[in-house]
């Protein structure tokens, strides 16, 4: 592999895609795919403000048709230290755009020496949303979310995406996938502008169980294999996972909690 | 037509050396050493935004002296190729060696085709999975790569530099702080002093993160010196 150079009228910048462009791998290279592939889907993800900053939270099946083709998908993942991205639709797609997406901030940050400010992250991944179209108009839809901590602003500030690139900020919450109304139905109701990290989380967790309790496609948290929702949070400090023990604790809550309901019997 | 002189070619490559060496002897000199946790590369720069160190990959830095516009075009074209081949292939790909090789690969070229050599020295420094994989790459304007071991100096002086720096690094790695004084005191020099916003300090650290690299801030190198 020899080192790119270019002339100053031909020079990428500090853009990964345009460099990708220049030299050789297309990323989203579609075949004319005619006729009906069975291609595994990702599905239900959240976001929602709180008071510090956001947090992100993603179930963990992609399916194929009606088959469980993975069990521990990570839907949701840090796009670079103040922002993460949360993904559903098509998987490979998905994970392809997560990969570019990733690099692009990491590739501009170094190129310029300062990273991108949020709004300018959330336009790239609009670009590429709108990249993969011939792609999602022959089935492999991929609709991202977007959130981060706006280090300028000191906020919280979250994104969502129809397939075409179209980019809407929103106040309080997004929901994507399959899933999506039922979990974003359960964040709508129990969301304040309060919240605590903490209760935020719970009402991630809480949105993703009503999800997997009624849409087949989105996986409940598995207690059998230690499988839970990916869940984030992102604040002034940066991007940190919220690990699978504390994950459990709330997911055991919800358990004592749906128990009381039916009077103390199991249903 | 008339024919044109004719010139030893040992004359016209003393003389292109020479004008290298003059356009780098100009600007300020930078150390780069091996210290407990890392390598910590401390560049004498007295602009804050103009940097003379910076990451080139997950671990992985770059730092040159001489003209600025030349090292960093090609600090940019490490960083494009470095991200191009961790895309094509793995983020365990890329490595300093192969940067370096391309690297010599460009200034050689330029050094014997083009009218003028480009007026730079640079490093390429890599941290491995411990103190005895960390490398060194120092490569002059003519495309010469030095594999450099526990330190190198880079820029005008050089000599006088890695003359002050050597003897205290002989039987001991020093920790942050003092690397940092160690190469205060070494690019200073007996009659000059220098403070913490003439210094540009970058590190590479063996902290387990996926971007081992790191700036500090002029307070951070004022602590450090204070030390």
């Amino acid at each position: 592999m020899s080192m790119p150079f270019f002339a100053p009228d031909d020079n990428p910048g500090a853009s990964f895609l345009e460099l990708l462009r220049r030299t050789g791998p297309e990323p989203f290279a579609t075949a004319d795919v005619s006729g009906y592939v069975s291609i595994p889907h990702a599905t239900t993800c959240v976001a929602l403000r709180f008071s510090g900053g956001v947090v992100m939270a993603g179930d963990r099946r992609a399916t194929s048709g009606n088959l469980i083709s993975h069990r521990t998908m990570e839907k949701v993942v840090e796009a670079d230290r103040f922002s993460g991205v949360a993904i559903a639709g098509a998987a490979g797609p998905a994970m392809e755009m997560i990969k570019l997406f990733q690099l692009q901030l990491e590739h501009y940050e170094k190129v310029e020496g300062q990273m991108l400010s949020l709004e300018g992250k959330a336009n790239q991944l609009s670009m590429l949303v709108r990249g993969n179209l011939p792609a999602a108009m022959q089935g492999m839809v991929v609709v991202p979310i977007f959130a981060g901590y706006d280090v300028a602003f000191g906020t919280g500030r979250l994104w969502d995406y129809d397939p075409t690139g179209g980019r809407y900020e929103e106040k309080e919450f997004v929901a994507t996938g399959s899933g999506s109304l039922h979990a974003g139905t359960v964040v709508k109701v129990g969301w304040r502008s309060s919240l605590t990290e903490d209760d935020a989380i719970r009402l991630a967790v809480r949105a993703l169980w009503e999800a997997a309790d009624a849409d087949s496609a989105t996986g409940g948290p598995d207690a059998l294999r230690g499988i839970y929702p990916v869940t984030a949070s992102i604040t002034s400090t940066g991007w940190s996972r919220v690990e699978d023990a504390r994950l459990a604790g709330m997911v055991d809550e919800i358990l004592v909690e749906q128990r009381a309901r039916n009077g103390g019997e199991t249903r | 037509m008339s024919t044109p002189f004719y010139v030893a070619p040992e004359q016209v490559m003393k003389d292109r050396a020479d004008y290298a060496r003059k356009g780098i002897a100009r600007g300020r000199a930078l150390v780069a050493v091996q210290y407990t946790e890392g390598i910590a590369i401390i560049a004498e720069n007295p602009s804050n935004t103009l940097r003379k160190v910076s990451e080139i990959y997950d671990r992985i830095a770059f730092a040159g002296v001489g003209k600025y516009n030349e090292f960093d075009q090609l600090r940019v074209a490490g960083v494009r190729s470095a991200d191009l081949k961790g895309y094509q292939y793995s983020r365990a790909d890329v490595d300093a060696r192969g940067l370096a090789n391309q690297y010599a690969q460009i200034l050689g070229q330029i050094f014997t085709h083009e009218m003028k050599p480009l007026e730079v020295e640079i490093l390429v420094a890599e941290i491995g999975v411990d103190a005895s994989s960390d490398q060194l790459f120092h490569i002059l304007y003519d495309g010469t790569v030095l594999d450099e071991k526990r330190y190198s100096v880079l820029g005008g002086d050089a000599d006088a530099i890695a003359a002050r720096l050597a003897p205290e690094l002989v039987d001991s790695v020093p920790n942050l702080a003092s690397a940092v004084k160690l190469a205060n005191s070494a690019l200073a020099g007996p009659d000059r002093s220098l403070v913490a916003d003439d210094f540009e300090v970058a590190v590479l650290r063996r902290n387990g993160s996926r971007r081992a690299f790191a700036r500090l801030d002029d307070a951070e190198v004022s602590n450090l010196l204070a030390s």
